[in-house]
């Protein structure tokens, strides 16, 4: 009896544990509460993207890819356990898609020698690898946000934001706060007024407040940080008292199809950033209902294929699957460890030819990282919807952000960290 | 002059965002009255209810994300829709049915059970219909669209305007739900005033031996409650769910409704409505005064602390009954 069990709990084991050939990507994952609606759609875009990569390539240079998914609710405590119940599988890259969890984890993946990627979100000084050496944020980080957007604003204005009133509507969290220095040093480069209007995250569905503050002060746009119920509320009391729609841009994580949907047609007009492309018209998306789709084997049936955050968690396997390719190439194996993955991130070169061959043409921005650079160009563009059709069109090109006001902050902030966890720089 | 305007338009919106506080509200008393269960699982009754009903509203098949996810084929609607009327009573009986398997499988096993247990025994069901509702509808922000108007009231806007010169914000869904709550208060108290069953449920709120000596069958009296409260979590989820889409959040307006039953007495259905009032009214008049000096996002601990000063003067809440025990 007793070698039954033993054989049985060995055999449940062996099917639970990846294969050791393989590479292992967890997926932290969040399905269940508040932000279950953008963390599915984001998972479902990153397991589809490797799971084509497997069927239609047998994986990355041979090595197939597993992606074992651990549900952290959004909650920093259980992404830390997720971190902690994985690690041992040989995980080779973490993306949490949570800033919270991010915080939580540089300490851990610096100590383990793991590399953490955080594709617009995060600690956004972590673009600095002499300082974050395991530690990857490009395309583009919040404070690339929150400058392509006062650019946006610029161009919309001949130039000049003199005498201008802006609102921040922000997510009282750490990431919501995360814009508010460099949209600061931004408001003395430029000259607007810039009023700060936080929104507490447990009562977001709420924001009367808030919105008769911005009614009766009448801000000539409102920048919002918002993410979860947070967007959809704040959209429709925009709507609900007149705000114009098209003086209202959101960061990346408040310009996704289910911020909008609810407010209907009063939605129309909203702008967002966004650091990728949207919609299903890209040859990816012909392979992807070939091996994934059509087979079967999509993530929960494929019902979210093409979305903003589908595509964004897409991208963002892209990415790393590109990373781990030039480590391959680096190394000369293929079954790479997390310290040569962090060499192939630090000399990654996704140009816009590998990314058309990628069946994604146009989709990002130029990627290149080195030692240094961890964050790649922050350039970002503007999306907005359109509540007829139903989608969202890109408005503007991909703009670089202001580094001569971001990089100054970039270095204050990494180092203050390096002096608080005993980090000598690199790369020198 | 502008600030006493401003601070008239914020005294209205606080008392409107009040009437939906006391929408929620409202179930935690009904259920706490006539069992005195805390039921913890109110807020997310609320999301459930809301769920179910856009889930029939869609004519979505139950459950289509799980056989989605096990079949890997996109599985969605039956092909048709349900008008939103009927819609809502198909929802109030399958929250009737909820009520039912609550009592079957969950409160007549712990009768006579301390509160603490009933109380255990709600977070336990919160968690399990969270989790239920997620595989059962998906995890999707929805579009709930009821027919209820959004949006300002521009008869409001241009009447102030012409009054005081300066034109209030009153949002349309507001006083819509400011009447529906007011027929609702009207309709319960008439329930329990007038009906057998009724009254019924207020003897067993009264005393449960003595309603049992009597012949009153205490389940049917829970099943009974626990319907009313689903019914209600129907109504709150609706006027939830309309103004920012049907989402996991809804669960947490629960968290709203915790100082509005601290101030306004567990026990007392008009304490519930002029409980919410007063947390409306204040939360919004401090961020309004207050929160801008001190950096904002008041409105949660504000509420609170508001509870807590009405709860040093007067525990039982406002209307709340006094506990005497006599030795």
């Amino acid at each position: 009896m007793n070698f039954r069990l033993t054989a049985l709990a060995a055999a449940a084991m062996m099917a639970a544990a990846p294969a050791l050939a393989d590479l292992v990507v967890p997926n932290l994952s969040y399905r269940t509460g508040p932000y279950a609606a953008n963390g599915t759609q984001y998972a479902d875009g990153f397991n589809d993207y490797f799971t084509l990569l497997n069927e239609r390539d047998g994986g990355i240079g041979g090595e197939r890819i597993q992606v074992p998914e651990c549900e952290t609710a959004y909650n920093t405590e259980k992404g830390v356990e997720c971190y902690e119940s994985t690690k041992g599988s040989g995980a080779i890259v973490y993306n949490p898609l949570s800033t919270g969890i991010t915080y939580q984890l540089i300490p851990k993946v610096s100590a383990d020698g793991i590399v953490l990627y955080t594709p617009g979100y995060g600690r956004t000084s972590a673009k600095n690898g002499k300082v974050f050496e395991w530690v990857f944020n490009a395309p583009a980080n919040y404070w690339d946000g929150a400058s392509v957007a006062i650019k946006y604003l610029l161009d919309q204005n001949g130039g000049s934001l003199e005498g201008k009133k802006i609102a921040l509507l922000y997510h009282n969290s750490a990431y919501g706060k995360e814009p508010i220095r460099t949209l600061q040093e931004l408001a003395e480069k430029h000259g607007y007024t810039l009023t700060e209007i936080p929104v507490d995250a447990a009562a977001g569905q709420e924001q009367k407040s808030q919105w008769l503050q911005i009614r009766r002060e009448q801000p000539d746009y409102v920048i919002m940080w918002g993410w979860g119920v947070m967007n959809q509320a704040a959209i429709q009391e925009a709507a609900n008292v007149r705000y114009p729609m098209e003086q209202f841009i959101g960061i990346w994580w408040s310009g996704s199809e289910p911020d909008v949907l609810p407010a209907g047609a009063a939605a129309n007009g909203y702008k967002a950033l966004a650091f990728h492309g949207v919609g299903q018209d890209y040859p990816i998306y012909d392979e992807l209902q070939e091996h994934v789709i059509a087979p079967g084997k999509a993530s929960q049936g494929g019902q979210h294929v093409g979305t903003v955050l589908y595509s964004r968690g897409m991208y963002a396997a892209l990415v790393i699957s590109e990373a781990i390719r030039k480590a391959q190439e680096l190394s000369g194996t293929a079954a790479i460890s997390a310290a040569q993955l962090r060499d192939g991130f630090e000399a990654l070169d996704i140009t816009p030819e590998r990314l058309a061959e990628l069946g994604l043409p146009d989709f990002g921005p130029p990627i290149t990282m080195s030692c240094e650079n961890h964050g790649g160009s922050g350039m970002a563009r503007v999306q907005q919807w359109d509540a007829s059709a139903g989608k969202w069109n890109l408005i503007t090109e991909f703009t670089e952000p202001d580094q001569e006001v971001l990089q100054p902050l970039i270095e204050e902030d990494s180092a203050a960290y390096a002096a608080e966890a005993g980090v000598t720089p690199r790369c020198s | 002059m502008d600030q006493l305007l401003y601070s008239a338009e914020v005294v209205l919106n606080g008392l409107m965002t009040g009437v939906m506080y006391a929408l929620v509200a409202l179930g935690f008393v009904l259920i706490f009255k006539a069992s005195g269960v805390f039921n913890y699982a109110q807020g997310v009754m609320c999301l459930f209810a809301a769920l179910t009903l856009v889930g029939i509203m869609n004519g979505q098949v139950p459950f289509a994300p799980l056989l989605s996810a096990i079949t890997g084929n996109r599985i969605g609607t039956f092909g048709f829709t349900v008008p939103a009327a009927l819609a809502v009573l198909l929802t109030a009986v399958v929250m009737v049915g909820l009520a039912w398997l609550i009592n079957m499988l969950i409160l007549r096993h712990l009768v006579n059970q301390a509160p603490i247990i009933l109380f255990m025994a709600t977070i336990g069901l919160a968690y399990f219909l969270e989790g239920l509702g997620d595989v059962m509808w998906g995890a999707d922000v929805k579009v709930l669209d009821v027919g209820i108007p959004q949006g300002i009231s521009e008869s409001v806007e241009a009447w102030t305007h012409a009054v005081f010169g300066y034109g209030f914000f009153i949002d349309r869904l507001d006083i819509v739900a400011a009447v529906v709550a007011t027929l609702l208060v009207a309709a319960l108290v008439m329930f329990s005033q007038y009906t057998r069953q009724g009254r019924a449920m207020r003897a067993v709120a009264d005393d449960h031996q003595a309603a049992l000596s009597v012949g009153i069958s205490l389940r049917f009296i829970w099943v009974l409650v626990w319907s009313i409260a689903g019914f209600v979590a129907l109504v709150a989820g609706i006027m939830w769910g309309a103004k920012s889409g049907v989402q996991f959040s809804l669960s947490l307006i629960a968290l709203k409704a915790l100082p509005v039953l601290m101030l306004g007495g567990f026990t007392s259905i008009p304490g519930a409505i002029v409980g919410g009032l007063i947390i409306g009214v204040g939360e919004k008049l401090f961020e309004f005064w207050v929160g801008q000096l001190v950096g904002g996002a008041t409105e949660t601990w504000f509420a609170y602390v508001l509870a807590l000063v009405f709860l040093v003067f007067r525990p039982q809440g406002l209307f709340g009954e006094r506990i005497i025990e006599r030795v």
